[in-house]
């Protein structure tokens, strides 16, 4: 039996809860769904103090970008974030199984280390960084950026990856190297597969890490420019819907890339590994 | 099938020595178990068998061939786990058959091995599900039908049953020993339970501290064990122990305790003679110790005590009693239902036939039989 201030109280606190719910997604969601709107608002309209919501859509603020090349700058930003995504893994996994598998003089004081250099300014090594690239002839190249972003991102995905080989349990590889394969075999067929959720998990931190990242990308390209790079150089100057229209256009990507790798990320296997 | 020859295994971790100089010869066929304490190096051994750890020193053969720096995949041995270690992405059914695509056999020979093993195991009808769609017992039988599809040479078992419930792992024992009886594959099985060492292994091996104490059947393990160790470690309730000097008279021997006196008479003469006015530790196990009026007729050597009940546990089909008497608290077990105040006096009678006595210092039996 419920007494009647106990069904008050409930619904009090489904109503608060509720409000709280609501507050947490707008302030996500709302900035997204104006830039949104704004991006495709005729001129007249986004200018007219009266309309909050405007009338008249129109697909000249992207048609302006993709004059000014934004396309050229999204190809850009997609192969650096791919590069960054494929080199941090190449370095960064075989790392993060070390720490997770091995024990080794000086294992967590490299972790520490690890995390640490993550620490460090990036804006007082850019200068040296553009000193350094254009005697090895890297500055405005496409690879350049990507072993900028990398050695980013690659803290993140020692970090990341060994935390998920670790929820490997050990027995299953044994298992493996019981049943006849070796070391690399084992790794391959019974490790991957299972850590495979959470790679997908750092792969798509690294992406959207090197897909926003500006600064670095300004200072080391000149004509190669990454999207965040030709947004801040050359929508800036622009009036207000451009800027929108940027700003849709930078999220959009990004966007389909998290949706896909999401799939990936939250069950497989029916278990759900870190 | 192949016999199993371990030759002075050391393993250490760190400054830890886990095994500590082990010797072991498992004959082919045989079901052999490790019994020990947690810590006793029993798993250690069981995995530098395994292949998965590299002895410090020592060497392991299967036959006469030398697998000691062989890596696991080349030793034709099977390993059951204790978390069962069944691979989470696949099926029951590809679980099974996994190390047989790894050795190459033919498509239709796996089809008709893994459903061999599955139906020995009776998992038939779980071959197209996923290992979390299964109970920890169906796991566990999932784990033993891949261990045994590739034809082992050697099963190594690592407290498969631990994690199953009681009533489980009384059923899985009895059916994991028929099935090592039917194919017939030398086994080597690791437990820190004493009752399935007991019925399952043809021999036991007990070992503590990284070293083997005592290798016998289940009987001589039970009747003789070697030293204080597995004497205490083998048979619920624990042996009795207390401290007694020993005296003797004119080919007389008398075991002198705190609290009471036995006499074993010119028995043990030979052994004892040396012990002279030394203290020993005396051991007998709760059921050989009986209660005055319940002595059967076949035990002619006895000695009576007199003490007072201090505890009663009973089990239904046993009555465990607490004795004191005195500075010694004698636990004693007699079958069927037995009703005594606590506090009431009782007369117990020690059977001689069935007296251990361990040198104080090294721990080992005295007494030869």
């Amino acid at each position: 039996m419920m007494h009647e201030s106990n069904i008050i109280k409930y619904y009090v606190r489904r109503l608060v809860l509720a409000g709280l719910v609501i507050l947490a997604v707008s302030w996500i969601i709302a900035p997204f769904i104006i830039s949104m709107l704004y991006a495709f608002t005729s001129p007249d309209d986004y200018y007219d103090p009266k309309l909050i919501i405007p009338l008249h859509y129109t697909l000249r603020h992207i048609q302006t970008l993709l004059a000014l090349g934004v396309d050229k700058a999204i190809m850009n930003s997609i192969i650096v974030a791919l590069m960054t995504i494929l080199i941090s893994f190449a370095l960064g996994l075989p790392a993060g199984y070390a720490f997770a598998k091995y024990v080794f003089p000086g294992r967590d004081a490299l972790r520490l280390l690890i995390i640490g250099l993550r620490m460090f300014p990036i804006m007082v090594i850019a200068i040296p960084l553009v000193t350094l690239y254009m005697r090895l002839g890297l500055d405005d190249t496409l690879l350049g950026v990507a072993l900028a972003h990398t050695a980013m991102a690659l803290p993140f995905v020692i970090i990341i990856t060994s935390s998920i080989f670790a929820g490997v349990p050990k027995e299953l590889e044994e298992a493996a190297l019981v049943f006849g394969l070796d070391r690399k075999g084992a790794f391959l067929r019974i490790t991957m597969p299972l850590a495979l959720p959470g790679l997908t998990a750092a792969a798509i931190f690294t992406f959207i890490m090197s897909w926003n990242e500006v600064f670095i990308a300004s200072v080391l390209t000149l004509t190669n420019r990454t999207l965040p790079a030709f947004i801040l150089t050359s929508a800036m100057a622009a009036p207000d819907f451009i800027k929108f229209a940027a700003g849709f256009i930078m999220v959009v990507p990004a966007m389909v890339f998290v949706f896909i790798a999401r799939r990936y990320l939250i069950t497989m296997w029916g278990i759900t590994l870190r | 099938m192949v016999d199993v020859h371990l030759r002075g295994i050391v393993k250490r971790f760190g400054k830890t020595i886990a095994v500590d100089g082990i010797d072991l010869d498992v004959m082919d066929g045989e079901f052999i178990v490790l019994l020990g304490p947690s810590g006793c190096g029993k798993t250690t051994t069981l995995r530098v068998i395994a292949g998965l750890e590299k002895p410090d020193a020592g060497r392991v053969l299967f036959g006469d061939k030398d697998v000691t720096y062989l890596p696991p995949k080349d030793r034709n041995v099977s390993m059951v786990f204790q978390s069962y270690a069944i691979w989470p992405h696949m099926k029951v059914y590809d679980n099974i058959a996994f190390p047989l695509k790894i050795r190459k056999v033919p498509r239709d020979e796996i089809d008709r091995r893994v459903k061999w093993a599955a139906e020995l195991l009776q998992i038939s009808e779980l071959l197209d599900r996923y290992p979390h769609q299964l109970s920890g017992g169906q796991r566990q039988r999932v784990a033993v039908a891949r261990a045994i599809v590739v034809e082992p040479d050697v099963l190594l078992m690592d407290e498969p049953l631990s994690n199953l419930d009681a009533l489980l792992r009384v059923k899985m024992r009895s059916e994991l020993k028929k099935l090592q009886r039917k194919i017939k594959v030398t086994t080597i099985y690791v437990t820190h339970d004493q009752v399935e060492a007991m019925t399952m292994g043809d021999r036991i091996a007990v070992m503590n501290k990284g070293r083997i104490q005592q290798v016998g059947t289940p009987e001589e393990i039970y009747l003789k064990p070697r030293n204080l160790f597995v004497a205490g470690f083998v048979g619920t309730p624990q042996m009795n122990f207390f401290k007694a000097r020993i005296k003797v008279s004119e080919n007389n021997i008398v075991l002198v305790s705190d609290d009471f006196e036995i006499r074993l008479g010119s028995r043990y003469v030979d052994e004892l003679l040396g012990y002279d006015g030394k203290e020993v530790i005396v051991g007998i196990r709760p059921e050989h110790i009986y209660l005055e009026k319940l002595v059967p007729p076949t035990v002619t050597e006895k000695e009576v005590i007199e003490g007072k009940v201090d505890f009663v546990e009973a089990l239904g089909s046993d009555t465990i009693i607490h004795v004191s008497t005195g500075k010694n608290i004698l636990v004693v077990k007699v079958s069927g239902s037995h009703h005594y105040r606590i506090g009431s006096n009782i007369r117990i009678v020690l059977d001689l036939n069935h007296i251990h006595l361990f040198d104080k210092d090294t721990e080992y039996s005295i007494l030869k039989r």
